[in-house]
């Protein structure tokens, strides 16, 4: 049997598997998003914890995707939960590294006019702050969406599915066309999601920002 | 009104301001000079409550301002910085209108003000409210800085070295235009420089600053005429002779765009010291409404002239005067028939664009016909 013709014979689990892995993905850097961004912020205002924290978002980082599987696996069981924690642990560090970055790059002189027309602590943040951030910021998610689609494939070793499933049936089994249908899919969803989110920060960059750095 | 009352202010052992009394008068245009380090900037910075000072009382038309909401008290009062500092991410529409925003004014209310403030200094609206800052030169930035300052309309306004960045023909015009416009408005401003120049042309009253306390408060004239301290002679003399009055010079047209003006109002020691420091023997004088007046000249002020008059009175209409577009030989035969050796060149609107001198014609054409000189 040709690719191809595996391809047309098992669309339907292949595109299971696909719309599992995009579900993956999804709400892992969701998830990612929610904790990094705010905490991002927190540190940008009190950056004495930042060293602390950066770091042991770091380390976490550094855990070999298979071993944080493993501890997962341990506190949580079998499925789609422990995939999901693991997979967003590691969606956070680039959201959370590009957020702290980008707002405590932000040049003094525009926080120092903000402050000094009398904007609030808080109207600095949304109206200056964060503007000026959100180019980084977005591309954080960006690092950590191609990231996660690649580690979203061994989430199949513990029964969450995606297209790892296939990649690791076809491994069992010797089957080279099991591990293409999940290794091709998986690297065209990397380069096609990574060039989606590029698109949205150009998109959402002000024409005054663009070629200046925050 | 703003009363310092026995202000001081230190960082660790260095003690930046001592215990600093002064008054600022409403609609006094007041200029803080002094070596660096010497606190204009702490002062300024103490006036809208970015630094607190630790001891001693600032007094806003006589409500201590430790009592008041910080926030609230920084709308009230305009502010401009060296670095401009306006907002990357808005157009300048949004940066002019970002305090009335902050106030809540409505848009019928704040959209107006951009349009007037921008008709104030020569943008039109339509052509520069919706570019980014990042699309306008260092000059223009500076005055949108300016007009974000005054956007809702704050009695006193606080500059910090506005123009220390910008080169010295944009600078001059932003003078012209923040003096101009202080006087229409009637603001009080209150404006940090080290430079002279500045101070002298800018200032009602000059203070000037040395090691966190001031050394002498008084106006241009009287800071001239009796320096209290051998630092502030000096200061003055430093900046003296800095000022290379052909610099200007383009080969396009023979005019110098860097030319003295003055009100007819301001004071005639104030003007002698300004021709010397330029090194030229006469200055234009302007109408209220910026436009051309009259000619006043070193010799006729030297002769006829008493300490604290006004050089308006002194003034001479017999400069020949040419429109911008001018053609050359004309203006090459008035240049020629001048009894005071220059032409006045003016815009369309009367205003003043530049001057002519035998000088900087023979150097023009000297360009024309050998290409560029080194002078
Ligand atoms: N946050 C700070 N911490 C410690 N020292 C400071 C601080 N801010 C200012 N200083 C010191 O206070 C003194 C006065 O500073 P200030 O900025 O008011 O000077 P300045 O007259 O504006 O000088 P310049 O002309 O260089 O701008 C300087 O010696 C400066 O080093
Ligand atoms: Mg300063």
């Amino acid at each position: 049997m040709t690719l191809i013709e595996f391809f047309i014979a098992n669309q339907k689990d292949i595109l299971g598997s696909l719309i599992r892995h995009f579900q993956l993905v999804g709400i892992s850097v969701a998830a990612g998003m929610l904790i990094a961004i705010p905490l991002g912020i927190f540190l940008s205002r009190f950056q004495r914890f930042a060293p602390i924290i950066l770091n042991f978002a770091g380390m976490i980082q550094t855990i070999p995707g298979l071993v944080m599987l493993g501890f997962a696996l341990l506190l949580f069981g079998i499925g789609l939960l422990p995939a999901l924690v693991v997979l967003s642990l590691y969606a956070v560090l680039p959201i959370l590294h590009n957020t702290y970055t980008g707002i405590t790059e932000v040049e003094k002189s525009y926080i120092e006019a903000a402050r000094g027309i009398g904007m609030t602590d808080g109207q600095i943040l949304y109206k200056v702050e964060l503007p000026l951030a959100l180019s980084s910021i977005v591309g954080g998610i960006r690092t950590s969406t191609v990231f996660t689609v690649s580690w979203a494939t061994l989430a199949g070793l513990i029964g969450a599915g995606g297209l790892g499933d296939l990649i690791w049936t076809g491994l069992a089994t010797y089957n080279t066309n099991y591990i293409l249908a999940g290794a091709i899919p998986s690297a065209v969803v990397a380069v096609v999601l990574s060039g989606l989110i590029h698109l949205i920060q150009k998109k959402i960059t002000p024409r005054g920002l663009k070629g200046v750095s925050a | 009104m703003i009363k310092f009352e026995n202000v001081s202010k230190s960082y660790g052992e260095s003690k930046v301001l001592k215990d600093l009394s002064f008054q600022i008068n409403q609609g006094d245009f007041v200029v803080l000079i002094g070596p660096s380090g010497c606190g204009k900037t702490t002062t300024l910075r103490t006036i809208n409550r970015l630094i607190e000072p630790d001891s001693g009382t600032i007094y806003i038309d006589g409500n201590d301002i430790s009592a008041l909401n910080p926030v609230e008290l920084r709308r009230s009062i305009g502010y401009v910085i060296q670095q401009i500092g306006l907002f990357p991410n808005m157009t300048v529409e949004e940066n002019i209108a970002v305090v009335p925003k902050l106030l809540k004014y409505p848009k019928e209310k704040w959209q107006p003000i951009v349009k007037d403030l921008l008709g104030l200094v020569g943008m039109p609206y339509d052509e520069n409210a919706h570019k980014y800052p990042s699309e306008l030169s260092g000059g223009q930035q500076q005055r949108i800085g300016v007009l974000r300052a005054l956007a809702a309309s704050p009695p006193i306004v606080l500059m910090d070295e506005p123009f220390g960045a910008l080169d010295p023909i944009t600078r001059e015009a932003l003078q012209e235009e923040v003096k101009r416009i202080q006087k229409k408005l009637k603001k009080t401003i209150v404006f940090v420089t080290h430079d002279m120049d500045e101070a002298l042309k800018m200032a009602d009253v000059i203070v000037f600053m040395s090691g966190g306390k001031i050394l002498q408060m008084a106006s241009p004239e009287e800071l001239l005429q009796h320096p209290a301290d051998p630092l502030i002679s000096e200061f003055m003399g430093k900046h003296r002779g800095t000022v290379n009055i052909n610099a200007n010079l383009t080969a396009a047209d023979f005019m110098k765009t860097r030319v003295l003006k003055a009100s007819g109002s301001m004071q005639t020691l104030q003007s002698v010291e300004l021709m010397r420091n330029r090194d030229v023997n006469s200055m234009i004088v302007l109408n209220e409404d910026d436009t051309y007046a009259g000619t006043v000249s070193l010799d006729t002020i030297k002769t006829h002239g008493k300490a604290g008059r006004a050089i308006g009175e002194f003034m001479e209409t017999g400069v020949p005067t040419v429109n911008l577009k001018e053609d050359a030989r004309e203006t090459f035969e008035k240049l020629y028939t001048s009894p005071a050796g220059y032409v006045v060149v003016l815009n369309d609107d009367m205003s003043v664009a530049g001057l002519i001198t035998k000088t900087s014609m023979a150097k023009a054409m000297g360009e024309a016909l050998w290409g560029e000189m080194i002078s």
